[in-house]
């Protein structure tokens, strides 16, 4: 079922390509971009049969099955019914946005975001992966947030958007947490299996941690009690944005979840409870603050909070019917709620206000507008006729019909009929302040009709509320019955969506709401002087205090530990070694393991005692330069033989040409730097380095005895093994660099790529400085380069690239290989730069380093790529063997082309780095004698 | 052997980290690199110690553990691109800010501010 794909990505499609279009007239591109969510629409509608009859569509892309994440899409009735509230409800709003924008907003950043939110949203639902929805889901809360901050320029706008953002994003972590436990728990992420482990997971003792997890998720994307607070700040986004997301879309996805795993997480106790509890409190802080709204989008949010909280509560009820009125008032609500902040829209797009106490009396200046509006506030309130009447009463039923608070359930319908009201009067306010009420007061414009098609939104919606209030079962019968099966995970329960069910309780109830509701409004004055008696600070800058507050204490957490200082850091990380590595030290009840040690000889004795005194040497001279320098160098040799003594003559090779190749770069960086260090730390300051450098040596060298002295099991077996049959090689340590971890080893000669290119970006354009004498004040040699060295240089050169080439060629078999090959080649080429200088160099030499280093990189990426065309696994290694004539046999290995390109890399960068720190060097050089 | 080979990690390590706490860049530089090779002793020792034989396929009896050398081999190279590539950052430091300590400049940072 690749149509299920298509469904999801044609949004992303039209978010990208919209913005390739910025000349476009206004209402072409609304068509353009209403396309895309009208084809999907087109590709999803078919489908609706097959979901009718119960069927549930699948569509998967294995990606990496080993740890269960795939690519999956699924359809069910549920996400059928999500799916077509998020492509209808949003084509209408890119109608509705194309009259709402004005001239000064970019129309295409708004679609582009908008087409994003809604490929998040349609992601969110139709995923049949737990992982990948919750990659969508935050996808949502990261689109929104450019959704909410549209109007960047607005403060308010900024701070509503980082609050949703922290908000949602933030219970996002906690449903990956809690995603992740329950892939733990069930062993898939996969929708289909998961949700056949209800018994598993509900026994599990970690049942409620998921639940809790996945509640804070839910909780806070629907805005449910205490995390309400977010949603009435970002009304500062575009109205189109709110009727679009905070009323049918984002701030169901929480429901959705909830909906969604119904079948795998409910039925316990305690989700009865936490659901419950935070609906019911939802309902009624949502529906008392809503009253008090001046702002006509601000009682429309508190209004979508109260309305959020109720579907909650009735998903957290213990009936199957709760669960079907559930799923049918978030259809309802997205209907009337989304025509309702069209209306708050229009009348503020042609009033310039959405303060009720500016607007009032527009019944006389847009009455079209103004009879839509109050049938949609006709149907929040739950008016008869009125689809949010049907929903409200099946509400009304299931609250009678209840267990969960025990002997207490029957606050339940009583606390029901007490934000009933309250959703009454602020209906009421809503029809009664806006268009009667008097006058209008101090309004920037004469109010007047909007466009014709900015209407037409509106007017689909309240078509809907009414045709569904009479003929609920024709409309929306089947839709509303599959996504139940879908949520109950069975067949649904017997119900009937009939406008009239006789006499009972829910209707007495809701004649109730209405008389009292109608009550409390005309009396709202003194509940109004009571409210503004709490004297609150707004939630936001609440938020934002905290917020700053938060990240002052980061701040000084960071200053403390880290003052800027880099011995300090340094320090305090050894300081951390020390401990890490130390502590386990502690535990060990000796350092002497099983393994036969070797005896030991008077040559490693001595060798040994010429490094440590060479290494001690090094740090006494450090004031010298020059001859730290030279005392390190030692240390670098005896390093290089110890290499030679324990078996490792592809180390001692590489470490004595690297050798060579770091003391000529820390010779031509001293020509740089002062050559004498002049300050001396303090004594306090050296004693505790002293310390912490004896510590660290210490149990440093502690750890390699015990690990020396440790019998293991390795892993070498494998390579020594195979290195020949497999890698067609006998030098297993070559084998292994450029076959059995060829990956590795691509990665890192990039590296070596990339610091040879950023030190050539930092040598380029480096300040005009010199020192034009050594540290103790003697000018530099004025000779021109000794002849005799020049001379052997030149001799040599063709000799060191035999060798190197020889080195290379051997290397598969015997010790050398691409590295080492390489480094003698820069060696030779170093000394022609040393003997000749780089203007001798450079006119004989056409060689472009970093395109070397390129070629290098290419070289070994191709040969790994090639192995593609034979249908096998990148890097896949190939040899054979030819029979010559007069050469004999020859084996030619795909190893060998990947170890040109290490050649070629490691050639390229040395130079690159050497060659142009020697270049900096001339271009400030003293003049030669015979030249002057 | 082995306690030898242990004192010599020792004392690299020791020394290397005393040159990397110093204020001056390029003690800083011979300190890692002679905590390099420290760690590269360290990794080396890490598949035991084998005397005069090799990882050579048919030329000894027993062989040397080759992974440690294929580690040790690559950390080499790339041990010198860091210290190269610190050593230039040295560089262009003391040409951007006249002077080689660690943190730029040698006093405090309100002294240095209020030298401007």
């Amino acid at each position: 079922m690749s149509t299920l794909l298509w469904i999801v990505i044609l949004p992303l499609l039209a978010s990208v390509l919209v913005t390739t279009v910025r000349q476009w007239q206004r209402s072409y591109l609304a068509l353009a971009v209403a396309a895309f969510p009208a084809l999907a629409l087109l590709l999803l509608l078919p489908m609706g049969s097959a979901i009718y009859s119960g069927e549930v569509l699948r569509y998967q892309l294995q990606w990496l099955p080993m740890i269960g994440l795939n690519f999956s899409l699924q359809l069910d009735g549920l996400s059928f019914l999500f799916s077509l509230l998020i492509l209808c409800i949003g084509l209408l709003v890119i109608l509705y946005a194309r009259y709402y924008l004005s001239a000064q907003d970019s129309m295409v950043r708004f679609y582009a975001f908008l087409m994003l939110f809604m490929f998040a949203m349609l992601g969110v639902v139709l995923s049949g992966n737990l992982l990948q929805m919750w990659f969508f889901w935050e996808l949502t809360s990261i689109s929104s947030f450019l959704l909410i901050s549209f109007w960047s320029q607005q403060g308010d706008a900024r701070k509503g958007a980082r609050m949703a953002l922290t908000v949602t994003a933030a219970g996002g972590l906690a449903l990956l947490a809690g995603i992740v436990l329950l892939g733990q728990i069930t062993g898939s992420y996969e929708l289909a299996v998961v949700l056949t482990q209800t018994e598993q997971l509900q026994q599990h003792a970690a049942y409620p941690v998921v639940l809790a997890l996945v509640l804070l998720g839910a909780f806070t994307k629907s805005a449910q009690f205490p995390f309400h607070f977010w949603l009435p700040n970002a009304m500062a986004a575009p109205t189109p944005v709110s009727a679009y997301l905070h009323s049918a879309t984002m701030v169901k996805a929480g429901i959705f979840l909830l909906a969604r795993l119904y079948p795998l997480l409910s039925g316990t106790e305690l989700w009865f409870l936490a659901v419950t509890l935070a609906g019911l409190t939802t309902l009624l802080v949502g529906a008392y603050f809503a009253l008090f709204q001046h702002d006509l989008k601000g009682l429309l949010a508190y209004s979508t909070i109260s309305h959020l909280g109720l579907i909650t509560l009735l998903l957290g009820l213990d009936t199957d019917l709760a669960a079907v009125a559930a799923i049918f008032h978030v259809i309802n609500h997205a209907i009337f709620k989304a025509s309702l902040f069209m209306a708050a829209g229009i009348i503020d797009h042609e009033t310039g206000s959405r303060d009720m106490r500016k607007i009032n009396g527009l019944w006389k200046y847009m009455p079209v507008t103004a009879t839509l509006a109050m049938v949609a506030s006709a149907s929040m309130a739950g008016v008869p006729l009125l689809n949010g009447f049907l929903s409200k009463e099946m509400f009304f039923t299931q609250t009678l019909h209840q267990g969960v608070l025990g002997s207490l359930s029957w606050l339940i319908p009583l606390l029901a009929t007490v934000a009933a009201i309250f959703a009454v009067a602020y209906s009421a306010r809503f029809i009664h302040d806006v268009f009667f009420n008097g006058e209008p007061i101090g309004l920037t414009k004469t109010p007047h009709e909007p466009p014709r098609y900015m209407r037409v939104p509106m007017e689909i919606l309240v078509a809907l509320c009414v045709l569904v209030g009479v003929f609920p079962q024709w409309f929306i019968g089947d839709l509303l019955s599959q996504a139940a099966v879908a949520v109950l995970g069975g067949a649904a329960p017997e119900y009937s969506l009939a406008l009239w069910h006789g006499l009972n309780i829910p209707l007495l109830m809701s004649v109730l709401a209405l008389a009292g509701g109608i009550v409390l409004y005309i009396n709202r004055k003194h509940l109004f002087v009571f409210q503004a008696g709490f004297a609150e600070q707004p939630a936001i800058y609440r938020f934002e205090n905290v917020l700053q507050r938060f990240v002052q204490r980061c701040r000084s957490l960071t200053a403390a530990i880290d003052n800027g200082r880099y011995q300090r850091f340094a320090g305090l990380m050894l300081v951390l070694v020390l401990w890490l590595c130390g502590a386990p030290l502690l535990e060990l009840a000796s350092l002497q393991g099983n393994r036969p040690t070797l005896p030991l000889d008077m040559l490693v004795l001595a060798g040994a005692a010429i490094l440590c005194i060479a290494a001690i040497a090094t740090v006494l001279t450090i004031r010298q330069r020059l001859l730290s320098l030279v005392m390190i160098s030692v240390v670098g040799l005896m390093v290089s033989l110890a290499f030679v003594r324990f078996s490792a003559p592809d180390l001692a090779l590489t470490q004595l040409s690297v050798e060579v190749v770091t003391v000529v770069l820390l010779m031509l960086a001293l020509y740089f730097l002062p050559h004498k260090s002049v300050k001396q730390s303090s004594p306090g300051h050296l004693v505790r380095d002293l310390a912490l450098a004896t510590g660290v040596g210490v149990v440093i060298g502690s750890l390699a005895f015990a690990m020396l002295t440790q019998q293991t099991d390795t892993i070498s077996g494998y390579f020594l093994q195979n290195a020949k049959t497999g890698g067609g090689g006998t030098n297993v340590v070559n084998v292994i660099l450029v076959d059995f971890r060829g990956f590795d080893t691509l990665g890192e000669i990039t590296v070596l790529g990339i610091a040879a290119l950023g030190i050539f970006k930092m040598l380029t354009g480096i300040p005009r400085f010199m020192s034009g004498a050594d540290g103790e004040g003697r000018r530099w040699a004025l000779d021109s380069h000794p002849l005799l060295l020049a001379v052997v240089s030149q001799a040599l050169l063709p000799l060191a690239l035999l060798v190197s080439v020889y080195i290379f060629f051997r290397g598969h078999n015997m010790p050398g290989g691409g590295f080492v090959a390489g480094l003698i080649t820069a060696v030779a080429m170093i000394l022609q730069y040393v003997a000749q200088g780089v203007d001798w160099v450079k006119p004989r030499l056409k060689v472009e380093y970093s395109t070397l280093i390129s070629l290098g990189i290419l070289c070994a990426t191709i040969t790994g790529l090639a192995s593609w065309l034979f249908d096998r696994p990148f890097l896949t290694s190939w040899f054979d063997y030819f029979d010559l004539p007069l050469v004999g046999t020859v084996e030619l290995a795909s190893a060998m082309a990947f170890d040109l390109g290490v050649y070629l890399t490691v050639v390229g960068s040395t130079l690159l780095i050497l060659a142009n720190l020697g270049k900096v060097t001339t271009r400030y050089r003293p003049v030669h004698k015979e030249q002057s | 052997m082995e306690l030898v080979m242990a004192i010599v990690i020792g004392v690299l390590t020791s020394c290397g980290v005393l040159l990397v706490l110093r204020a001056h860049t390029f003690a800083v530089v011979l300190g890692l690199t002679m905590l390099s090779y420290a760690v590269n002793l360290f990794i080396f020792a890490s598949g035991g110690l084998t005397a005069g034989k090799g990882a050579v396929l048919g030329v000894t009896d027993i062989y040397a553990d080759p992974l440690p050398q294929a580690l040790v081999l690559t950390a080499i190279v790339i041990g010198f691109a860091m210290t190269a590539f610190l050593v230039i950052l040295a560089i262009r430091a003391r040409a951007e800010l006249g002077n080689d300590h660690v943190d730029g400049h040698s006093g405090s940072r309100q002294q240095q501010e209020s030298r401007f």
